[in-house]
Protein backbone atom coordinates (compact mmCIF):
# COMPACT_ATOMS: atom_id res chain seq x y z
CA UNK A 1 0.00 0.00 0.00
CA UNK A 2 1.22 3.33 -0.86
CA UNK A 3 0.23 5.01 2.34
CA UNK A 4 1.86 2.06 4.04
CA UNK A 5 3.59 4.55 6.59
CA UNK A 6 0.89 6.57 7.67
CA UNK A 7 -1.24 3.30 8.41
CA UNK A 8 1.91 1.77 10.18
CA UNK A 9 1.70 5.47 12.47
CA UNK A 10 -1.70 5.04 13.08
CA UNK A 11 -1.53 1.48 13.83
CA UNK A 12 -1.34 -0.17 17.31
CA UNK A 13 1.82 -2.20 18.82
CA UNK A 14 0.67 -5.13 17.07
CA UNK A 15 1.24 -3.54 13.90
CA UNK A 16 -2.78 -3.47 12.88
CA UNK A 17 -5.19 -0.53 13.04
CA UNK A 18 -7.72 -2.58 14.80
CA UNK A 19 -6.36 -6.41 14.30
CA UNK A 20 -10.30 -7.96 12.99
CA UNK A 21 -9.67 -10.82 11.00
CA UNK A 22 -11.06 -9.08 7.83
CA UNK A 23 -8.03 -6.55 8.21
CA UNK A 24 -5.47 -9.62 9.01
CA UNK A 25 -7.10 -10.96 6.06
CA UNK A 26 -6.80 -8.17 4.00
CA UNK A 27 -3.48 -6.65 4.44
CA UNK A 28 -1.75 -10.61 3.95
CA UNK A 29 -2.81 -9.99 0.73
CA UNK A 30 -5.89 -12.82 0.36
CA UNK A 31 -9.26 -11.91 -1.43
CA UNK A 32 -11.22 -11.41 1.20
CA UNK A 33 -15.44 -12.62 1.45
CA UNK A 34 -17.85 -11.13 3.91
CA UNK A 35 -21.08 -11.97 4.48
CA UNK A 36 -24.70 -9.88 5.58
CA UNK A 37 -26.59 -11.83 8.52
CA UNK A 38 -29.88 -9.58 8.98
CA UNK A 39 -30.76 -9.39 12.91
CA UNK A 40 -34.44 -10.63 13.43
CA UNK A 41 -37.75 -8.64 14.07
CA UNK A 42 -37.69 -9.86 17.27
CA UNK A 43 -35.42 -10.42 20.45
CA UNK A 44 -35.07 -14.31 19.36
CA UNK A 45 -31.09 -15.25 20.10
CA UNK A 46 -31.81 -18.40 18.58
CA UNK A 47 -32.51 -16.62 15.15
CA UNK A 48 -28.97 -15.13 14.88
CA UNK A 49 -27.33 -18.21 16.45
CA UNK A 50 -29.18 -20.18 13.47
CA UNK A 51 -27.87 -17.89 10.83
CA UNK A 52 -24.09 -17.94 12.23
CA UNK A 53 -23.74 -21.69 11.93
CA UNK A 54 -24.85 -21.19 7.97
CA UNK A 55 -22.00 -18.68 7.80
CA UNK A 56 -19.30 -19.62 9.96
CA UNK A 57 -15.97 -20.83 7.80
CA UNK A 58 -17.29 -19.27 5.09
CA UNK A 59 -16.40 -15.61 5.46
CA UNK A 60 -13.77 -13.59 7.02
CA UNK A 61 -16.61 -11.21 8.49
CA UNK A 62 -19.68 -11.09 8.75
CA UNK A 63 -22.03 -7.71 8.73
CA UNK A 64 -24.73 -7.43 11.03
CA UNK A 65 -27.63 -4.55 9.59
CA UNK A 66 -28.33 -1.60 11.29
CA UNK A 67 -32.60 -1.53 11.19
CA UNK A 68 -32.71 -2.54 7.27
CA UNK A 69 -34.30 -0.35 5.12
CA UNK A 70 -35.49 1.88 8.00
CA UNK A 71 -37.38 -1.41 9.60
CA UNK A 72 -37.24 -2.21 13.23
CA UNK A 73 -34.77 -5.07 13.84
CA UNK A 74 -32.48 -6.35 17.13
CA UNK A 75 -29.78 -3.49 17.24
CA UNK A 76 -26.76 -4.51 14.99
CA UNK A 77 -24.54 -4.35 18.20
CA UNK A 78 -26.94 -6.58 20.10
CA UNK A 79 -26.85 -9.10 16.87
CA UNK A 80 -23.41 -9.01 16.56
CA UNK A 81 -22.31 -9.85 19.73
CA UNK A 82 -24.27 -12.75 19.95
CA UNK A 83 -22.90 -13.66 16.13
CA UNK A 84 -19.40 -13.08 18.07
CA UNK A 85 -20.46 -15.52 20.75
CA UNK A 86 -21.27 -17.85 18.15
CA UNK A 87 -17.83 -17.69 16.67
CA UNK A 88 -18.19 -15.43 13.27
CA UNK A 89 -16.29 -12.26 13.78
CA UNK A 90 -18.92 -9.20 13.15
CA UNK A 91 -19.03 -6.11 10.61
CA UNK A 92 -21.20 -3.82 12.81
CA UNK A 93 -23.07 -1.43 10.63
CA UNK A 94 -23.58 1.65 12.09
CA UNK A 95 -26.10 4.54 9.90
CA UNK A 96 -26.94 8.16 10.79
CA UNK A 97 -30.57 7.69 10.80
CA UNK A 98 -31.58 6.61 14.28
CA UNK A 99 -28.73 8.09 16.11
CA UNK A 100 -27.10 11.66 17.43
CA UNK A 101 -22.68 12.03 17.81
CA UNK A 102 -23.58 11.45 21.48
CA UNK A 103 -25.30 7.97 20.84
CA UNK A 104 -22.93 7.13 18.19
CA UNK A 105 -20.10 7.33 20.50
CA UNK A 106 -21.38 5.79 23.23
CA UNK A 107 -22.28 2.93 21.03
CA UNK A 108 -19.16 2.65 19.27
CA UNK A 109 -17.63 2.29 22.99
CA UNK A 110 -19.87 -0.10 23.83
CA UNK A 111 -19.34 -2.14 20.68
CA UNK A 112 -15.77 -1.99 21.63
CA UNK A 113 -15.92 -2.87 24.68
CA UNK A 114 -18.02 -6.14 23.95
CA UNK A 115 -15.03 -6.96 21.90
CA UNK A 116 -16.64 -5.97 17.87
CA UNK A 117 -13.56 -4.57 15.89
CA UNK A 118 -15.58 -3.38 12.45
CA UNK A 119 -17.23 -0.71 11.51
CA UNK A 120 -19.42 -0.04 8.88
CA UNK A 121 -20.43 3.66 8.62
CA UNK A 122 -23.19 4.37 6.46
CA UNK A 123 -26.01 7.38 5.66
CA UNK A 124 -29.16 5.14 6.38
CA UNK A 125 -31.92 4.67 4.23
CA UNK A 126 -34.92 7.35 4.82
CA UNK A 127 -37.17 6.58 7.13
CA UNK A 128 -40.13 7.01 4.60
CA UNK A 129 -39.19 3.12 3.26
CA UNK A 130 -39.49 1.36 6.68
CA UNK A 131 -42.26 0.29 9.52
CA UNK A 132 -42.05 3.90 11.03
CA UNK A 133 -42.52 6.33 8.27
CA UNK A 134 -43.80 8.87 11.50
CA UNK A 135 -40.47 8.67 12.96
CA UNK A 136 -38.45 11.72 13.06
CA UNK A 137 -34.83 11.12 11.75
CA UNK A 138 -31.60 12.19 13.22
CA UNK A 139 -29.33 12.50 9.89
CA UNK A 140 -26.53 14.87 12.60
CA UNK A 141 -24.27 13.79 11.30
CA UNK A 142 -23.27 11.95 7.27
CA UNK A 143 -21.50 8.76 6.43
CA UNK A 144 -18.53 10.70 5.41
CA UNK A 145 -18.64 12.95 9.03
CA UNK A 146 -19.19 9.51 10.74
CA UNK A 147 -15.51 8.14 9.28
CA UNK A 148 -13.86 10.45 10.04
CA UNK A 149 -15.33 10.73 14.05
CA UNK A 150 -14.48 7.01 14.03
CA UNK A 151 -11.00 7.37 13.20
CA UNK A 152 -10.52 9.98 15.18
CA UNK A 153 -11.17 8.18 18.54
CA UNK A 154 -8.81 5.34 17.05
CA UNK A 155 -5.82 7.47 16.03
CA UNK A 156 -5.92 10.76 18.05
CA UNK A 157 -8.04 9.84 20.67
CA UNK A 158 -10.86 12.37 20.90
CA UNK A 159 -14.47 12.58 20.80
CA UNK A 160 -16.29 14.55 17.81
CA UNK A 161 -16.10 17.36 20.21
CA UNK A 162 -12.48 17.55 20.30
CA UNK A 163 -12.41 16.60 24.32
CA UNK A 164 -9.88 14.25 24.69
CA UNK A 165 -10.83 10.37 24.93
CA UNK A 166 -8.65 9.13 28.27
CA UNK A 167 -8.36 5.45 28.93
CA UNK A 168 -8.73 2.82 26.33
CA UNK A 169 -9.78 3.77 22.59
CA UNK A 170 -11.85 1.98 20.39
CA UNK A 171 -9.77 0.78 17.60
CA UNK A 172 -12.07 -0.66 15.04
CA UNK A 173 -11.77 -1.57 10.79
CA UNK A 174 -13.81 1.45 9.47
CA UNK A 175 -15.35 0.39 6.35
CA UNK A 176 -17.42 2.49 4.33
CA UNK A 177 -20.32 2.07 1.39
CA UNK A 178 -19.70 2.63 -2.07
CA UNK A 179 -22.55 3.03 -4.51
CA UNK A 180 -20.92 3.21 -8.10
CA UNK A 181 -23.91 3.13 -10.10
CA UNK A 182 -26.03 5.53 -8.56
CA UNK A 183 -26.17 9.41 -9.86
CA UNK A 184 -24.33 11.14 -10.26
CA UNK A 185 -22.32 8.46 -11.65
CA UNK A 186 -19.37 10.58 -12.64
CA UNK A 187 -19.14 12.15 -9.03
CA UNK A 188 -18.97 8.68 -7.65
CA UNK A 189 -15.21 8.08 -7.69
CA UNK A 190 -14.79 11.23 -6.05
CA UNK A 191 -17.31 10.39 -3.39
CA UNK A 192 -15.33 7.40 -2.67
CA UNK A 193 -12.50 9.14 -2.42
CA UNK A 194 -13.51 12.04 -0.02
CA UNK A 195 -14.57 8.35 2.10
CA UNK A 196 -11.30 7.23 1.62
CA UNK A 197 -9.96 10.73 2.88
CA UNK A 198 -11.80 10.26 6.07
CA UNK A 199 -10.81 7.36 7.14
CA UNK A 200 -12.44 4.51 4.79
CA UNK A 201 -10.04 1.44 5.63
CA UNK A 202 -12.27 -1.19 3.72
CA UNK A 203 -15.04 -0.26 1.44
CA UNK A 204 -18.54 -2.69 0.35
CA UNK A 205 -19.95 -1.91 -2.97
CA UNK A 206 -23.74 -1.82 -3.68
CA UNK A 207 -24.58 -4.96 -5.65
CA UNK A 208 -22.60 -5.40 -8.44
CA UNK A 209 -24.14 -7.43 -11.42
CA UNK A 210 -22.88 -5.80 -14.80
CA UNK A 211 -19.51 -6.04 -14.26
CA UNK A 212 -18.62 -4.10 -17.70
CA UNK A 213 -20.22 -0.93 -15.93
CA UNK A 214 -18.21 -1.73 -12.80
CA UNK A 215 -14.48 -1.79 -14.57
CA UNK A 216 -15.45 1.32 -15.95
CA UNK A 217 -15.77 2.57 -12.02
CA UNK A 218 -13.05 0.73 -10.72
CA UNK A 219 -10.52 2.38 -13.93
CA UNK A 220 -11.50 5.97 -12.31
CA UNK A 221 -10.69 4.56 -8.87
CA UNK A 222 -7.42 3.15 -9.90
CA UNK A 223 -6.74 6.52 -11.52
CA UNK A 224 -7.41 8.26 -8.33
CA UNK A 225 -5.34 5.88 -6.37
CA UNK A 226 -8.04 4.81 -4.29
CA UNK A 227 -7.31 0.83 -4.56
CA UNK A 228 -3.77 1.73 -2.68
CA UNK A 229 -5.37 3.42 0.37
CA UNK A 230 -8.21 1.05 1.19
CA UNK A 231 -9.04 -2.38 0.65
CA UNK A 232 -12.53 -2.76 -2.20
CA UNK A 233 -14.84 -5.01 -1.92
CA UNK A 234 -17.15 -5.75 -4.50
CA UNK A 235 -21.07 -6.51 -3.62
CA UNK A 236 -22.45 -9.58 -5.08
CA UNK A 237 -25.93 -11.35 -4.07
CA UNK A 238 -27.48 -14.05 -5.65
CA UNK A 239 -30.73 -13.50 -7.81
CA UNK A 240 -33.57 -15.58 -6.64
CA UNK A 241 -35.93 -15.67 -9.18
CA UNK A 242 -36.74 -13.45 -12.92
CA UNK A 243 -38.90 -11.83 -11.25
CA UNK A 244 -36.77 -10.26 -8.21
CA UNK A 245 -34.43 -9.53 -10.76
CA UNK A 246 -36.66 -7.61 -12.90
CA UNK A 247 -37.79 -6.02 -9.47
CA UNK A 248 -33.92 -4.75 -8.71
CA UNK A 249 -33.08 -3.72 -12.46
CA UNK A 250 -36.81 -1.75 -12.41
CA UNK A 251 -37.10 -0.62 -8.78
CA UNK A 252 -33.94 -0.63 -6.72
CA UNK A 253 -31.82 2.78 -6.78
CA UNK A 254 -28.28 2.60 -7.74
CA UNK A 255 -28.43 -0.93 -9.06
CA UNK A 256 -27.46 -2.39 -12.63
CA UNK A 257 -29.01 -5.77 -14.01
CA UNK A 258 -28.40 -6.55 -17.77
CA UNK A 259 -30.94 -8.11 -19.15
CA UNK A 260 -28.88 -11.00 -20.49
CA UNK A 261 -28.92 -12.28 -16.38
CA UNK A 262 -32.25 -11.92 -16.59
CA UNK A 263 -32.74 -13.72 -19.51
CA UNK A 264 -30.62 -16.47 -18.08
CA UNK A 265 -32.99 -16.75 -14.84
CA UNK A 266 -36.19 -16.94 -17.50
CA UNK A 267 -34.37 -19.93 -19.25
CA UNK A 268 -33.44 -21.58 -16.07
CA UNK A 269 -37.38 -21.54 -15.25
CA UNK A 270 -37.92 -22.28 -18.67
CA UNK A 271 -39.41 -26.00 -18.56
CA UNK A 272 -42.37 -24.52 -16.35
CA UNK A 273 -42.62 -21.12 -18.00
CA UNK A 274 -46.10 -20.52 -20.04
CA UNK A 275 -47.82 -22.26 -17.71
CA UNK A 276 -50.97 -21.22 -15.53
CA UNK A 277 -50.77 -21.09 -11.93
CA UNK A 278 -53.45 -23.57 -11.53
CA UNK A 279 -51.43 -25.91 -13.96
CA UNK A 280 -48.59 -26.18 -12.13
CA UNK A 281 -48.15 -28.25 -8.68
CA UNK A 282 -46.40 -27.85 -5.49
CA UNK A 283 -43.85 -30.24 -6.65
CA UNK A 284 -43.59 -28.44 -9.92
CA UNK A 285 -43.00 -24.90 -8.05
CA UNK A 286 -41.02 -26.44 -5.85
CA UNK A 287 -38.79 -27.31 -8.54
CA UNK A 288 -38.71 -24.05 -10.39
CA UNK A 289 -37.74 -22.36 -7.24
CA UNK A 290 -35.00 -24.71 -6.86
CA UNK A 291 -33.90 -24.37 -10.63
CA UNK A 292 -34.24 -20.80 -10.45
CA UNK A 293 -31.77 -20.45 -7.10
CA UNK A 294 -29.40 -22.80 -8.86
CA UNK A 295 -28.75 -20.80 -11.65
CA UNK A 296 -28.76 -17.41 -9.54
CA UNK A 297 -25.92 -19.14 -7.41
CA UNK A 298 -24.48 -20.01 -10.68
CA UNK A 299 -24.51 -16.52 -11.68
CA UNK A 300 -23.03 -15.03 -8.37
CA UNK A 301 -20.20 -17.46 -8.90
CA UNK A 302 -19.34 -16.57 -12.21
CA UNK A 303 -19.99 -12.96 -11.20
CA UNK A 304 -16.69 -13.40 -8.63
CA UNK A 305 -14.85 -14.93 -10.60
CA UNK A 306 -15.11 -11.74 -13.04
CA UNK A 307 -14.95 -9.24 -10.47
CA UNK A 308 -11.71 -10.95 -8.85
CA UNK A 309 -10.19 -10.19 -12.60
CA UNK A 310 -10.40 -6.80 -11.84
CA UNK A 311 -7.08 -4.91 -10.35
CA UNK A 312 -7.85 -2.93 -7.39
CA UNK A 313 -11.08 -5.17 -6.07
CA UNK A 314 -9.27 -7.34 -2.86
CA UNK A 315 -12.59 -9.50 -1.74
CA UNK A 316 -16.17 -9.73 -2.22
CA UNK A 317 -19.24 -9.07 0.20
CA UNK A 318 -21.76 -11.08 -0.60
CA UNK A 319 -25.34 -10.35 0.23
CA UNK A 320 -28.39 -13.23 0.76
CA UNK A 321 -30.36 -11.75 3.13
CA UNK A 322 -32.74 -14.06 4.20
CA UNK A 323 -31.23 -17.04 2.63
CA UNK A 324 -27.97 -17.60 4.30
CA UNK A 325 -28.03 -20.86 2.67
CA UNK A 326 -26.80 -19.33 -0.50
CA UNK A 327 -23.04 -18.10 1.42
CA UNK A 328 -21.77 -21.92 0.91
CA UNK A 329 -22.74 -22.94 -2.44
CA UNK A 330 -20.96 -19.48 -3.75
CA UNK A 331 -17.84 -19.57 -1.78
CA UNK A 332 -17.11 -23.02 -2.31
CA UNK A 333 -17.95 -22.67 -6.18
CA UNK A 334 -16.14 -19.86 -6.32
CA UNK A 335 -12.76 -21.50 -4.86
CA UNK A 336 -12.95 -19.48 -1.72
CA UNK A 337 -13.11 -22.35 0.76
CA UNK A 338 -11.44 -22.83 2.87
CA UNK A 339 -10.94 -19.21 4.46
CA UNK A 340 -7.45 -18.45 4.96
CA UNK A 341 -6.83 -18.25 8.59
CA UNK A 342 -4.10 -15.10 9.45
CA UNK A 343 -2.99 -14.96 13.20
CA UNK B 1 -41.89 33.09 1.93
CA UNK B 2 -44.06 31.38 4.57
CA UNK B 3 -45.73 28.47 3.34
CA UNK B 4 -48.83 27.59 4.61
CA UNK B 5 -52.14 25.91 3.63
CA UNK B 6 -55.85 25.71 5.10
CA UNK B 7 -56.73 23.20 7.39
CA UNK B 8 -59.73 21.01 6.37
CA UNK B 9 -62.94 22.26 7.26
CA UNK B 10 -64.11 19.54 9.47
CA UNK B 11 -61.04 20.10 11.68
CA UNK B 12 -61.89 23.83 11.94
CA UNK B 13 -65.30 23.49 12.73
CA UNK B 14 -63.67 21.52 15.75
CA UNK B 15 -61.57 23.64 16.92
CA UNK B 16 -64.20 26.91 17.08
CA UNK B 17 -67.26 24.47 18.13
CA UNK B 18 -67.76 25.87 21.28
CA UNK B 19 -68.08 29.65 20.26
CA UNK B 20 -70.73 31.70 19.56
CA UNK B 21 -68.57 34.76 18.40
CA UNK B 22 -65.91 33.95 16.08
CA UNK B 23 -63.55 36.14 14.64
CA UNK B 24 -61.66 35.10 11.68
CA UNK B 25 -58.25 36.86 11.28
CA UNK B 26 -56.46 36.99 7.84
CA UNK B 27 -52.69 38.22 7.08
CA UNK B 28 -51.76 40.14 4.15
CA UNK B 29 -48.46 39.13 3.62
CA UNK B 30 -47.04 35.51 3.15
CA UNK B 31 -50.00 33.57 3.47
CA UNK B 32 -51.56 36.25 1.38
CA UNK B 33 -49.19 35.08 -1.28
CA UNK B 34 -49.76 31.93 -1.07
CA UNK B 35 -53.41 31.69 -1.24
CA UNK B 36 -54.26 30.11 1.66
CA UNK B 37 -54.98 33.03 5.04
CA UNK B 38 -55.71 36.43 2.69
CA UNK B 39 -57.93 38.82 2.79
CA UNK B 40 -60.00 36.62 0.29
CA UNK B 41 -59.30 33.28 2.32
CA UNK B 42 -60.61 34.51 5.20
CA UNK B 43 -63.96 36.10 3.58
CA UNK B 44 -64.19 32.65 1.95
CA UNK B 45 -63.70 30.44 4.68
CA UNK B 46 -65.98 32.44 7.12
CA UNK B 47 -68.35 32.73 4.28
CA UNK B 48 -68.35 28.86 4.60
CA UNK B 49 -68.09 28.05 8.55
CA UNK B 50 -71.85 30.43 8.15
CA UNK B 51 -72.87 28.37 5.74
CA UNK B 52 -72.02 24.96 7.42
CA UNK B 53 -72.70 25.51 10.74
CA UNK B 54 -76.08 27.12 9.93
CA UNK B 55 -76.95 23.39 7.53
CA UNK B 56 -75.68 21.75 11.16
CA UNK B 57 -78.24 23.52 12.64
CA UNK B 58 -75.85 25.46 15.04
CA UNK B 59 -75.08 28.90 13.41
CA UNK B 60 -72.43 30.26 14.77
CA UNK B 61 -71.95 34.30 14.60
CA UNK B 62 -68.64 34.23 12.33
CA UNK B 63 -66.94 37.68 11.48
CA UNK B 64 -63.77 38.20 9.80
CA UNK B 65 -61.03 40.93 9.34
CA UNK B 66 -57.52 41.39 7.20
CA UNK B 67 -54.36 42.96 9.16
CA UNK B 68 -51.12 43.76 6.94
CA UNK B 69 -49.25 41.51 9.24
CA UNK B 70 -50.02 39.33 12.13
CA UNK B 71 -47.11 39.40 13.46
CA UNK B 72 -46.28 42.71 14.27
CA UNK B 73 -48.37 44.61 17.27
CA UNK B 74 -48.92 47.60 15.68
CA UNK B 75 -51.19 45.84 13.68
CA UNK B 76 -53.04 43.71 15.94
CA UNK B 77 -53.89 46.60 17.72
CA UNK B 78 -56.07 47.51 14.82
CA UNK B 79 -58.66 45.01 15.75
CA UNK B 80 -58.08 45.13 19.59
CA UNK B 81 -62.23 46.11 19.99
CA UNK B 82 -63.09 42.95 17.13
CA UNK B 83 -60.68 40.91 19.44
CA UNK B 84 -62.83 41.71 22.85
CA UNK B 85 -66.58 41.49 21.34
CA UNK B 86 -65.34 37.66 20.06
CA UNK B 87 -65.19 34.40 22.30
CA UNK B 88 -62.67 33.06 19.89
CA UNK B 89 -60.31 33.89 17.50
CA UNK B 90 -59.48 32.04 14.48
CA UNK B 91 -56.17 33.22 13.19
CA UNK B 92 -55.31 32.14 9.59
CA UNK B 93 -51.81 33.42 9.84
CA UNK B 94 -48.82 31.08 10.12
CA UNK B 95 -47.68 29.61 13.57
CA UNK B 96 -46.22 33.26 13.84
CA UNK B 97 -49.79 35.27 13.83
CA UNK B 98 -51.79 32.66 15.97
CA UNK B 99 -48.81 32.90 18.97
CA UNK B 100 -48.96 37.17 17.99
CA UNK B 101 -52.34 37.25 19.01
CA UNK B 102 -52.32 34.99 21.65
CA UNK B 103 -49.18 37.04 23.12
CA UNK B 104 -51.20 40.19 22.74
CA UNK B 105 -54.72 39.17 23.54
CA UNK B 106 -53.64 37.03 26.91
CA UNK B 107 -57.51 36.42 27.77
CA UNK B 108 -58.63 35.68 24.19
CA UNK B 109 -58.74 31.66 22.90
CA UNK B 110 -56.76 31.79 19.93
CA UNK B 111 -56.56 28.60 17.30
CA UNK B 112 -55.54 28.28 14.30
CA UNK B 113 -57.10 27.82 11.03
CA UNK B 114 -54.20 26.94 8.84
CA UNK B 115 -50.92 24.44 8.77
CA UNK B 116 -47.53 26.04 8.27
CA UNK B 117 -45.87 23.98 6.13
CA UNK B 118 -42.34 25.63 5.24
CA UNK B 119 -40.12 28.49 3.93
CA UNK B 120 -40.22 28.35 0.15
CA UNK B 121 -41.07 30.16 -3.13
CA UNK B 122 -44.03 29.29 -5.82
CA UNK B 123 -41.84 27.38 -8.42
CA UNK B 124 -45.00 27.92 -10.87
CA UNK B 125 -48.73 28.61 -10.34
CA UNK B 126 -50.00 26.73 -7.57
CA UNK B 127 -46.51 24.99 -6.83
CA UNK B 128 -44.80 26.05 -3.68
CA UNK B 129 -41.27 24.14 -2.73
CA UNK B 130 -39.35 24.35 0.25
CA UNK B 131 -35.97 26.04 -0.15
CA UNK B 132 -34.86 27.04 3.99
CA UNK B 133 -34.88 25.20 7.28
CA UNK B 134 -33.19 28.57 8.93
CA UNK B 135 -30.66 26.61 9.94
CA UNK B 136 -29.20 29.43 11.80
CA UNK B 137 -25.38 29.55 9.45
CA UNK B 138 -25.85 29.39 6.19
CA UNK B 139 -23.82 27.47 3.61
CA UNK B 140 -25.47 28.19 0.57
CA UNK B 141 -21.71 29.80 -0.39
CA UNK B 142 -20.53 26.27 -0.86
CA UNK B 143 -23.62 24.59 -2.72
CA UNK B 144 -24.16 26.73 -5.26
CA UNK B 145 -27.24 28.39 -3.91
CA UNK B 146 -28.82 25.46 -3.47
CA UNK B 147 -29.71 24.38 0.39
CA UNK B 148 -29.14 20.65 1.46
CA UNK B 149 -30.36 21.21 4.90
CA UNK B 150 -34.08 21.72 3.83
CA UNK B 151 -33.64 20.02 0.08
CA UNK B 152 -32.03 16.95 1.02
CA UNK B 153 -33.98 14.62 2.38
CA UNK B 154 -31.35 13.62 4.74
CA UNK B 155 -29.62 17.49 4.85
CA UNK B 156 -26.35 15.52 4.21
CA UNK B 157 -23.51 17.83 3.72
CA UNK B 158 -20.96 15.58 1.15
CA UNK B 159 -23.48 13.76 -0.22
CA UNK B 160 -25.24 12.73 -2.65
CA UNK B 161 -26.41 9.48 -0.79
CA UNK B 162 -26.62 6.27 -2.50
CA UNK B 163 -30.22 6.69 -2.98
CA UNK B 164 -30.03 9.15 -5.83
CA UNK B 165 -30.91 7.98 -8.91
CA UNK B 166 -31.69 9.73 -12.41
CA UNK B 167 -32.07 13.05 -10.69
CA UNK B 168 -34.69 12.19 -7.95
CA UNK B 169 -34.27 11.18 -4.28
CA UNK B 170 -34.66 7.84 -3.21
CA UNK B 171 -37.81 8.77 -1.30
CA UNK B 172 -39.74 9.10 -4.25
CA UNK B 173 -39.96 10.04 -7.98
CA UNK B 174 -41.24 13.26 -7.27
CA UNK B 175 -38.32 14.75 -5.61
CA UNK B 176 -35.43 16.03 -7.10
CA UNK B 177 -32.18 15.16 -5.42
CA UNK B 178 -30.72 18.46 -4.09
CA UNK B 179 -27.04 17.12 -3.88
CA UNK B 180 -27.79 15.88 -7.84
CA UNK B 181 -29.02 19.59 -8.01
CA UNK B 182 -25.94 20.79 -6.41
CA UNK B 183 -23.41 18.83 -8.25
CA UNK B 184 -25.32 19.78 -11.81
CA UNK B 185 -24.70 23.59 -10.75
CA UNK B 186 -20.93 23.54 -9.32
CA UNK B 187 -20.05 21.77 -12.76
CA UNK B 188 -21.82 24.39 -15.13
CA UNK B 189 -19.93 26.41 -13.13
CA UNK B 190 -16.61 25.37 -12.93
CA UNK B 191 -16.39 25.17 -9.43
CA UNK B 192 -16.74 21.12 -8.50
CA UNK B 193 -13.64 21.21 -6.21
CA UNK B 194 -15.69 23.11 -4.02
CA UNK B 195 -17.79 19.23 -3.60
CA UNK B 196 -14.09 17.40 -2.98
CA UNK B 197 -13.56 19.00 0.18
CA UNK B 198 -15.14 17.06 3.17
CA UNK B 199 -17.32 19.24 4.97
CA UNK B 200 -16.71 18.84 9.18
CA UNK B 201 -20.14 17.95 11.15
CA UNK B 202 -22.37 20.82 11.43
CA UNK B 203 -22.94 23.01 14.52
CA UNK B 204 -26.78 22.54 14.91
CA UNK B 205 -26.22 25.03 17.86
CA UNK B 206 -27.78 28.04 15.73
CA UNK B 207 -30.62 25.57 14.19
CA UNK B 208 -33.48 24.72 16.61
CA UNK B 209 -31.32 22.06 18.11
CA UNK B 210 -29.87 25.12 20.38
CA UNK B 211 -33.42 25.78 21.80
CA UNK B 212 -35.31 28.68 20.73
CA UNK B 213 -33.65 31.46 19.58
CA UNK B 214 -33.60 35.06 19.63
CA UNK B 215 -31.43 38.25 18.23
CA UNK B 216 -30.47 40.90 19.64
CA UNK B 217 -29.93 43.74 17.72
CA UNK B 218 -28.28 46.54 20.55
CA UNK B 219 -27.87 49.06 17.61
CA UNK B 220 -31.67 48.99 17.07
CA UNK B 221 -32.81 48.61 20.34
CA UNK B 222 -34.60 51.97 21.85
CA UNK B 223 -32.55 53.47 25.06
CA UNK B 224 -34.52 52.61 28.40
CA UNK B 225 -35.83 54.84 30.82
CA UNK B 226 -33.50 55.05 33.14
CA UNK B 227 -30.72 55.78 30.54
S1 LIG C 1 -28.10 26.66 4.75
FE1 LIG C 1 -29.47 27.10 6.47
S2 LIG C 1 -29.96 29.27 6.31
FE2 LIG C 1 -29.05 28.63 4.34
S3 LIG C 1 -30.81 28.13 3.05
FE3 LIG C 1 -30.18 26.23 4.04
S4 LIG C 1 -31.37 26.09 5.94
FE4 LIG C 1 -31.56 28.17 5.16
S1 LIG D 1 -31.11 11.02 -2.79
FE1 LIG D 1 -30.24 13.07 -2.80
S2 LIG D 1 -31.74 14.38 -1.77
FE2 LIG D 1 -32.30 12.26 -1.34
S3 LIG D 1 -31.32 11.85 0.62
FE3 LIG D 1 -29.87 11.17 -0.96
S4 LIG D 1 -28.56 12.95 -1.35
FE4 LIG D 1 -30.33 13.68 -0.21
Amino acid sequence: MSDQTTLEQKAHSNGYLAGSNLERVLRAGHFAVTAELGPPQSADAQVIRQKAALLRGYCDAVNITDNQTAIVRMSSIGAAAIALQEGLEPVMQMTCRDRNRLAMQSDLLGAYALGLRNVLCLTGDHQSFGNHPQAKNVFDMDSIQLIHMVAAMRDEHVFECGDPLKGAEPRFFIGAAAAPFAGPVEFRPYRLGKKVKAGANFIQTQLVYDVEAFSKFMEKVRALGLHEQTFILAGVGPLKSPTMARYMQQQVPGILVPDALIERMEAAGAPWAGKKKEELTKEDKKARTVAWQQEGIQICIELIQQLRQIKGVSGVHIMAIEWEEAVKPIVEGAGLYPRPQVN
Amino acid sequence: MIVAEQKPLQEIKALISNAQNVLVVGCGTCVTVCFAGGEREAAILAASLRMSTRLDGKPQEIRHETVQRQCEWEYLDQIAELVQQADIVLSLGCGIGVQAIAEHFPQKWVVPGLNTTFLGLPSEQGVWVERCAACGDCILGLTGGICPIARCSKSLLNGPCGGSEDGHCEISPDTPCAWQLIYDRLLSMDKLHLLMEIQPPKNWRTSRDGGPRKIVREDLRLPTKEE
